[in-house]
């Protein structure tokens, strides 16, 4: 397999742990309507979104962007249980088709980018991963996402294609917790999306999957009905569909519509 | 002060107090309500009679005993030596006991990753030396479920030790007993209901720990997944079967605190 093994630079632990700790933090507080927008995004997307927060920020003064990174299911779970969120973008259309179908859409989602999956090893690829095949090792520390979270059912579809039965020691409830074991070198192997390899700050190889077995990932999303700000959440929606905001995705990586 | 006029006093609380408690267990109750609220009750057992919740069911009852065991083997210890021992740097270590209570568990099980993971500061050595890599098996759910768990045991008995009157150990002392022999005689009756009710508040942590499981031992069916992993993925997944879970979780956390309570710590 032609690998092109591509290092970037450290991607804090910090970051998942905050991520994880969003989880448990309900969106407490309030503030007028007008100048906040609650955005519920991927967990694979934080970096990118982060960049569109500032991006817009800068180009709506006064306007602030709160960002509520989780992994898409949970995120789901909370606009289905009315969670105040103005616009909510997912890592696929499965965990989006739910809140459509459940109305709580203004004019139902539109696919924003798309990706594709990676192998990641920690720096220096210490347990000799070379492609697919190794993850059916008993001797590595394998690690995927869980089968709950997109990242999770996007890599079992690999390796069923790739004929591949992984031998897990770990199914993490999302990218980040898992990206951060295969950092500190905890887990040989993962497989996540392209972009988190791409973007991470990381200690972290790519090893690229062949297209043939790979998955081309949706990223939906969506204006929320019930949300505080539904205004500003199209205006953000808007900004992400954008000429600017496009440019952004493809920054880090994503594949644009 | 009679007997008779203690009871009294126990019989005819201020009105207000028993506004406020009734308040508290409405508190406390309403999430109970909420969860028996939305549990699929005729689907119940076929959600609960999976391999997945046997298995976690199972490593959930083994690591917590684990965490209560090895929490009073060295926590009874330490406890003592912070209440009968002075020494320099005593607050610190007490803070340093204090610590899994105030981080948030997820960064503890970072912590806990970058100490003892395969390439911790201390993992890496201990791996090179034996090959033994504690995350992602049984020895880092129970590592990570004791660490969160330890100081409700050593703050609830360093508590009752110096509330222990040490005169009564002195005496013994003087009658030729030796220092384990006045501990065990002496010193241990009388903290027993409160060793009890740290145990009970150590298996209780335990039993519940999620965020330091997950981040340190990792997450899989049959060998680290507990029974608080295995609600949060089923939450993600189908909400019954996490409905379900949860009232397993607090119909055996209840009874088990229920039954010690009456039998270990009824008020002296």
């Amino acid at each position: 397999m032609a690998a092109s093994t591509l290092r970037y630079g450290r991607l804090r632990a910090v970051s998942a742990v905050a991520v994880i700790g969003f989880l448990f933090t309900s969106c407490g507080g309030s503030s007028d309507a007008s100048d906040e927008i609650r955005v519920s995004a991927a967990s694979s997307l934080s970096r990118v979104f982060a960049e569109l927060e500032l991006a817009f920020e800068a180009a709506h003064p006064g306007v602030d962007v709160v960002l509520n990174l989780a992994a898409s299911s949970l995120l789901r779970e909370q606009i289905l249980a009315g969670a105040p969120v103005d616009a909510y973008a997912s890592a696929s259309t499965d965990t989006m088709t739910p809140v459509v179908v459940a109305g709580l859409t203004v004019g139902g989602a539109t696919t924003f980018a798309h990706g594709s999956l990676a192998i990641a090893v920690p720096f220096g690829n210490p347990g000799n991963v070379t492609g697919l095949d190794d993850f059916g090792s008993e001797e590595l520390l394998i690690g995927l996402c869980d089968i709950a979270v997109p990242c999770g059912t996007y890599a079992r579809q690999v390796m069923s294609r790739a004929g591949v039965e992984p031998a897990i020691d770990t199914n993490e409830p999302n990218v980040l917790s898992l990206l951060t074991k295969i950092e500190e070198g905890e887990l040989d192997a993962g497989i996540v999306y392209m972009t988190d390899v791409r973007s991470a700050s990381g200690e972290v190889e790519g090893i690229e999957i062949p297209d043939a077995v790979n998955v081309a990932a949706d990223y939906p999303i969506a204006v929320i009905v019930e949300g505080p700000n539904t205004e500003g959440g199209r205006a953000f929606v808007d900004f992400v569909m954008s000429g600017v905001g496009q440019e952004i995705l493809a920054g880090f990586g994503f594949v644009t519509p | 002060m009679s007997r008779e006029k203690a009871r009294h006093g126990r019989s005819r609380p201020p009105i207000a107090f028993v506004v406020l408690a009734a308040i508290a267990v409405v508190f406390f109750l309403l999430p109970l309500i909420g969860l028996l609220a939305r549990t699929p009750w005729s689907d119940l057992v076929s959600l609960l009679a999976s391999e997945v919740v046997a298995d976690a069911l199972v490593l959930s009852a083994i690591a917590s005993f684990a965490a209560v065991t090895i929490s009073t083997v060295v926590g009874v210890p330490l406890a003592w030596v912070l209440a009968r021992v002075d020494f320099r740097g005593r607050a610190l270590v007490r803070g340093l006991v204090l610590l899994p209570l105030v981080l948030p568990p997820v960064v503890g099980g970072a912590a806990l990753l970058f100490a003892l993971g395969r390439r911790g500061v201390v993992g890496e050595p201990l791996y090179e030396a034996t090959g033994l890599v504690l995350p992602f098996s049984i020895w880092g759910v129970v590592i990570a479920v004791t660490f969160v768990s330890m100081p409700f045991l050593v703050l609830t008995v360093e508590g009752a030790l110096r509330n222990v009157d040490v005169r009564f150990e002195g005496a013994a002392g003087s009658l030729g007993a030796g220092g384990w022999t006045v501990f065990r005689r002496v010193t241990l009756p009388m903290i027993g209901p409160s060793l009890a009710a740290g145990m009970v508040l150590t298996w209780a942590r335990a039993i519940g720990e999620f965020g330091a499981t997950v981040t340190f031992a990792g997450n899989l069916a049959g060998e680290t997944q507990t029974l608080p992993l295995a609600v949060f993925v089923a939450l993600e997944t189908n909400r019954d079967t996490a409905t379900a879970l949860s009232l397993l979780m607090v119909a055996i956390s209840l009874t088990v605190l229920v039954l010690l309570r009456d039998r270990w710590l009824r008020p002296q």
